[in-house]
């Protein structure tokens, strides 16, 4: 699997994609794929805060539950209202599958996330062990 | 290996097919201490939805190996089998099994078993993976003072699972017993995949018709059978499952797992097992405790949830009533792929049992309403054989 370079990752497996102070997240083809079938898509509504590192949602596999961390600080615009009722998206197309659209408060914070180049190596990595 | 905090190291055990799983991609985790796969990759038409959906509507194999299996034979066998499980199998015919369950004194459960009887004066035990070492030596502890050889046979085999409406005509391929007069519950042997002399029972854990067969331990005769089976159920849309598939399909069926719905707290009636056991039937270990437990009554029973608004119930999440007061907790939850509802097992206070009652399932911090449903949640239909 190649990663878009149009965005960027964090090693919670969620990825971000910047255009000026509004970005959107999703979480990655590794992450839908170490998860196994997708059934439940919790988002938060919009006009909620989220804050970098913490969680702000969930997803939930047919035999596992998983926490959605924000990659940023920002408020919610948008949620894809489409996975409550098509969760299993996420699994056919994990980059075109957003969950929230934000605007962000500091796009400054992104610096600190990884390129597709480096998540690439990371969950090589961490499929490894 | 992995070292424990006491600076222990125990080996996860592995099944002889550890290497074939690997080699088809599967997903594996640890499970009661056994390298297990939990599911085949998504490329080859797998993952826990569609093994499941297979094994409802065509076949699908599972490699259950990490069972434990425990002989008894000798002139008093049955006396010993009949005084540490709490089914009759006096009333087994040689060649016919039955679900039982192995009790402590309290009325609660060392494990829950399938006797078979192999023999006029032969039986075997197939166990949990998780409690092997302890079923065996309770076992063994037990039936000291009976003329019985006890032996522990669960390295002895490598036993595979194929399961669904099409199992039959996928494993008729494969022996020349006759599949078709081998009534559920029973077992026969037969040549099979070129192996004289194999146990064939028609038994499963998926709420299915299905087999399980009892092969020689090593490798090489395990991957060799695993992949004949595989080709030969090609025509069937056969595939190889995991642990998510087995669990998904025992919970649809309302099927106890040792350590969710039974374990060493919870007592017979509790777990609603009364009609596999045999209270008229001479003394068994943990009669008596039930005896007084059923005149004292039970404080809490197993129940079917259904979830009627948005959320999936987990194993070990609160059950609480309509104004949020803690009534119970989940064994057991997870998205039934065939039914496709949310359904979870439960333990409530007889009160909130009713079918229809609702009650709520706390899902990180939230009530979410549930309603109590008649279990098994899934039936197979009934077939002509």
């Amino acid at each position: 699997m190649s990663y878009p370079a149009d965005r960027k990752y964090t090693k919670e497996h969620e990825w971000i994609q910047v255009n000026g102070n509004a970005a959107t997240i999703g979480i990655t083809d590794y992450a839908q794929q170490s998860l196994g079938d997708i059934v439940f898509v919790e988002t938060p509504k919009v006009g909620a805060e989220l804050t970098a590192g913490k969680t702000f949602g969930t997803v939930e596999s047919v035999k596992a539950v998983s926490d959605l961390f924000a990659p940023a600080t920002g408020t919610v615009t948008e949620v894809n209202a489409d996975l409550a009722t098509s969760p299993e998206k996420v699994n056919t197309d994990a980059h075109g599958s957003w969950m929230v659209k934000l605007t962000l408060k500091n796009p400054g914070e992104l610096d600190g996330l990884l390129s597709a180049a480096d998540y690439e190596k990371f969950v090589a990595e961490e499929a490894g062990h | 290996m992995e070292a424990t905090p006491a600076g222990i190291t125990t080996a996860i055990r592995k099944t002889a097919l550890n290497a074939v799983h690997r080699q088809m991609g599967a997903k594996m985790v640890e499970f009661n201490g056994w390298d297990m796969p939990v599911e085949y990759p998504a490329a080859m038409g797998c993952g826990i939805i569609n093994e499941h959906m297979a094994v409802r509507t065509g076949v699908g194999i599972f490699d259950v190996s990490h069972m434990g299996d425990i002989r008894l034979a000798g002139p008093q066998a049955l006396a010993a089998v009949q005084h540490i499980s709490m089914n009759d199998a006096s009333r087994l015919a040689v060649g016919q099994a039955q679900y039982s369950a192995l009790l402590y004194p309290e009325g609660t459960f060392v494990d829950d078993v399938i006797v078979h009887r192999l023999g006029d004066d032969e039986y075997l035990l197939v166990i949990n993976a998780g409690t092997r070492e302890k079923d065996f030596s309770w076992v063994r502890d037990h039936t000291g003072e009976f003329k019985c050889a006890v032996e522990n046979l669960s390295d002895d085999f490598t036993q595979i699972a194929i399961q669904g409406p099409k199992a039959v005509n996928l494993l008729q391929k494969l022996t020349d017993a006759d599949l078709s007069a081998v009534k559920f519950y029973w077992v026969t042997r037969g040549t099979l995949c070129r192996l004289s002399n194999i146990l064939i029972g028609r038994t499963g854990y998926t709420a299915e018709d299905g087999f399980e067969i009892y092969i020689p331990a090593d490798e090489a005769t395990g991957a060799r059978v695993w992949y004949e089976i595989l080709a030969a159920g090609k025509e069937f849309g056969v595939v190889p499952c995991g642990l998510g598939a087995r669990n998904t399909l025992r919970l649809e069926g309302a099927l106890s797992l040792y350590g969710h719905e039974i374990s060493d707290t919870i007592n017979v009636w509790e777990a609603g097992l009364d009609r596999f056991c045999k209270m008229e039937k001479q003394e068994f270990v943990g009669r008596e405790a039930l005896e007084k437990a059923k005149a004292a009554g039970i404080k809490r029973t197993l129940v079917g949830l259904e979830m009627v608004e948005r959320g999936i119930a987990r194993d070990g999440y609160k059950v609480l009533d309509g104004s949020g007061s803690e009534i119970g907790y989940v064994t057991s939850g997870s998205p039934a792929p065939f039914l496709k509802r949310n359904i979870a097992l439960a333990y409530v206070p007889p009160q909130f049992a009713a079918v229809g009652a609702g009650v709520k399932v706390e899902i990180r911090g939230q009530g979410v309403g549930a309603v109590v449903v008649p279990t098994p949640f899934y039936k197979r239909p009934k077939k002509s054989f």
